[in-house]
C-alpha cells in the first residue's frame, strides 16, 4: 500500500512538473529588428535545404521529392530514390560536399525498405544531378534491420572540416533494444569518409561486433545537426519523450544516455526512468522541459545580424516558432522567441549569402531580413 | 407454439450476430490502440484532445462524426489546407502517416470509439478500400 501511495505520488509530482503546457523559460521579445520573406512559396513538408554555388537551392519534401529552386522555378529531379513512406520515414536531409563545385556530389538520407526484412531504415546516399535526373546513385550506409515502426529514422547531415560525413538514425522505435548497443543501428550519430568507407580512428574499430561507423550513441531521434562556426564541433539537438529534448555537442565515443538516462517520460505520463544522470554518460548541453519538438539548428555567423552574432537557431515544431539561444562558455544563458506563428518550423540554415532561411511546413522557405 | 420457436432463433441469431460485431468492433479497437500510439499520439495527443488551433482534437470531434469519409480519406492520403473542427479553423498539414488498409481500419475504430466517441457504424475494410484519391 505504501508502494502503491509512493508511486501514485511520484507519478503526481511528475505530472504537475512535466505536464504543463506552455515554456514559461523562453523570453519574447518586445520589438523585432527584422522582417521575414516568403522566398520559395508553396512547399509541402520541406525537411532539407541546401545552397548551390549559382545561388539556387534544393529541398526535399519528407513525402520523397528532391527540388531545384532556380530563378522562381521549382523543378522536381527525377530518379530520387523510392522512400519507405510510413510515419516520420521520407526524404530527409540534403547537403552538398564540401567540394561540391569540383566534384558534384549530393549527400541525402531517407528512409529506405531495401533488404530482406519488411519495412524500413535510414539510409545515407551520394549522387549527382545530371539536367535535373540524379546519377551515379550510391548508398553509403543503410541503417538494419528494417523495421515497420514508423517512428525515429533521424536525420540529418554535416561535414565537418576534416571531410568526414555525420549523420544520424533515431532509435527506430526500438528504445531498450538500439541506443546501447553499439553492434547495433539505431540511436547513434555516425561518421564516415566522404566515400562511404569508414575512418580508421572511428571509436569502436576495434570492438567485436561493432557497427564501426557508429561516432557516438544513446541518441533518441536527432532532427538537428550543425557545425559550430568557430570551434568546428558538432552540435546536435534530439526530440525526448515528454520533456526531455537534448542539445548536445557530439563527441567521440560517448554515450549522451537515452533511455537509461533522460529528462521526460512516456507519452502516457508513464515514467521511463527516474534517472536523469550516470556516470559514463554525457549530460546535455542543455534539455527543455517542456519538449518543443526540436528541429533543425544553425549558428549565426555572418555579419548580417551583428546582435545576433555567434547564437544558435532551432525551430520548434510544437510551439511553432523559431528560437534564438545564447550561448556563453558551452551554456544557454537566453533564449528568444523569433518568428511566432508562421507555422511548425521544420529546418533553418544560413545560406552562401549570409541571411537566415527557416522552413516552415506547409508553407514554405523564408528569410530572415534584419530592418535598417 | 412454433411461432415463438421462430421467434427464439431469430432472438438467438441477432444476439449471435451482434456479439461477433462487438468483438470484432473490440478487437479492431484494440488493434488500433497500438496504432494510434505508433503514429498519431505525437500529435493528437494521449487523449485526443490535440493541440488548439495547432493540432485539432479526436476526442468529441464534430469533423470526425460529421464527415466519416473526409476523416478516413485524411487518414488514408494525409490532410491539408482548411478545416473546422469544433467550431476552430485549422490550416495545417497532416503528413501521410503510411498506414495499411487494415491499420486504417483499426485506428478508425479506435478514434472512433475513444474519449467518448461512439459510432455503432464499424469501418470495414471494404469502406476503406473504396475511397480513392
Ligand atoms: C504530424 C502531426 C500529425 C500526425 C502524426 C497525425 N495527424 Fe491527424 N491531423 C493533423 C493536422 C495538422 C490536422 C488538420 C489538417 C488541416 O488543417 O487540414 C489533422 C487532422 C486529422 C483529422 C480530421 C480532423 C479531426 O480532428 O477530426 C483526423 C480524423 C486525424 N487527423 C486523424 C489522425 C490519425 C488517426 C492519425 C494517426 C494515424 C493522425 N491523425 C496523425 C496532424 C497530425
Amino acid at each position: 500500500m505504501m508502494r502503491f501511495l509512493g508511486t501514485f505520488l511520484i507519478i503526481a509530482i511528475v505530472n504537475t512538473c512535466f505536464g504543463q503546457k506552455d515554456d514559461t523559460t523562453i523570453n519574447t521579445p518586445a520589438t523585432l529588428n527584422y522582417t521575414t520573406e516568403l522566398v520559395v512559396p508553396e512547399l509541402d513538408i520541406p525537411w532539407g535545404m541546401t545552397f548551390l554555388p549559382d545561388g539556387s537551392m534544393l529541398v526535399t519534401e519528407i513525402k520523397g521529392k528532391l527540388i531545384h529552386f532556380k530563378g522562381g522555378v521549382k523543378t522536381e529531379i527525377k530518379q530520387v530514390p523510392e522512400v519507405y513512406a510510413r510515419g516520420q520515414g521520407g526524404l530527409m536531409d540534403v547537403e552538398l560536399h564540401p567540394d561540391y563545385k569540383n566534384n558534384g556530389w549530393i549527400y541525402f538520407t531517407y528512409s529506405s525498405s531495401e533488404g530482406e526484412e519488411n519495412g524500413g531504415n535510414t539510409a545515407l546516399m551520394r549522387a549527382k544531378i545530371k539536367e535535373g535526373t540524379l546519377i551515379d546513385k550510391q548508398i553509403l550506409y543503410k541503417g538494419t534491420p528494417n523495421t515497420t515502426k514508423p517512428y525515429h529514422f533521424g536525420s540529418r547531415i554535416v561535414f565537418d572540416n576534416d571531410g568526414f560525413v555525420y549523420f544520424g538514425i533515431g532509435d527506430r522505435g526500438e528504445h531498450f533494444v538500439n541506443p546501447q548497443d553499439i553492434t547495433k543501428d539505431g540511436g547513434k550519430i555516425y561518421r564516415l569518409k566522404d566515400d562511404g568507407t569508414i575512418p580508421s580512428d572511428n571509436p569502436f574499430v576495434n570492438e567485436i561486433g561493432a557497427k564501426t561507423a557508429i561516432y557516438s550513441y544513446g541518441h533518441r531521434n536527432p532532427q538537428g545537426m550543425t557545425k559550430h562556426p568557430v570551434t568546428g564541433q558538432i552540435w546536435e539537438n534530439e526530440h525526448g519523450p515528454q520533456g526531455g529534448d537534448e542539445i548536445n555537442i557530439v563527441r567521440k565515443g560517448k554515450n549522451y544516455g537515452w533511455p537509461v538516462i533522460c529528462y521526460g517520460i512516456n507519452y502516457d505520463n508513464t515514467i521511463l526512468t527516474d534517472k536523469t544522470e550516470m556516470p559514463g554518460m554525457e549530460q546535455p548541453l542543455y534539455y527543455y522541459v517542456p519538449s518543443i519538438a526540436p528541429s533543425g539548428m544553425a549558428f549565426v555567423y555572418s555579419d548580417k545580424y551583428p546582435d545576433w552574432k555567434g547564437n544558435l537557431l532551432i525551430g520548434s515544431l510544437k510551439f511553432q516558432y523559431l528560437e534564438r539561444l545564447v550561448i556563453t562558455d558551452d551554456k544557454v544563458t537566453y533564449r528568444e522567441k523569433i518568428m511566432p506563428d508562421l507555422g511548425r518550423v521544420r529546418n533553418v540554415k544560413i545560406g552562401n549569402d549570409g541571411y537566415i532561411y527557416v522552413a516552415i511546413e506547409g508553407k514554405g522557405i523564408y528569410k530572415i531580413v534584419p530592418s535598417r | 407454439m412454433n411461432h415463438i420457436k421462430r421467434m427464439g432463433v431469430l432472438v438467438v441469431f441477432f444476439a449471435g450476430f451482434s456479439f461477433i460485431q462487438d468483438t470484432e468492433l473490440s478487437k479492431s479497437i484494440a488493434r488500433g490502440k497500438d496504432v494510434y500510439n505508433d503514429f498519431c499520439i505525437v500529435c493528437h495527443k494521449p487523449n485526443g484532445e490535440g493541440t488548439e488551433k495547432i493540432f485539432p482534437p479526436l476526442a468529441k470531434s464534430d469533423f470526425l462524426v460529421k464527415y466519416r469519409e473526409e476523416s478516413i480519406r485524411s487518414v488514408k492520403y494525409g490532410q491539408k489546407g482548411k478545416i473546422k473542427v469544433n467550431g476552430i479553423e485549422y490550416n495545417g498539414t497532416m503528413p501521410l502517416p503510411g498506414l495499411t488498409d487494415e491499420e486504417i481500419v483499426d485506428v478508425m475504430n479506435y478514434i472512433m470509439n475513444s474519449w467518448g466517441n461512439k459510432s455503432d457504424k464499424i469501418v470495414t475494410i471494404s469502406e476503406v478500400k473504396s475511397l480513392i484519391k
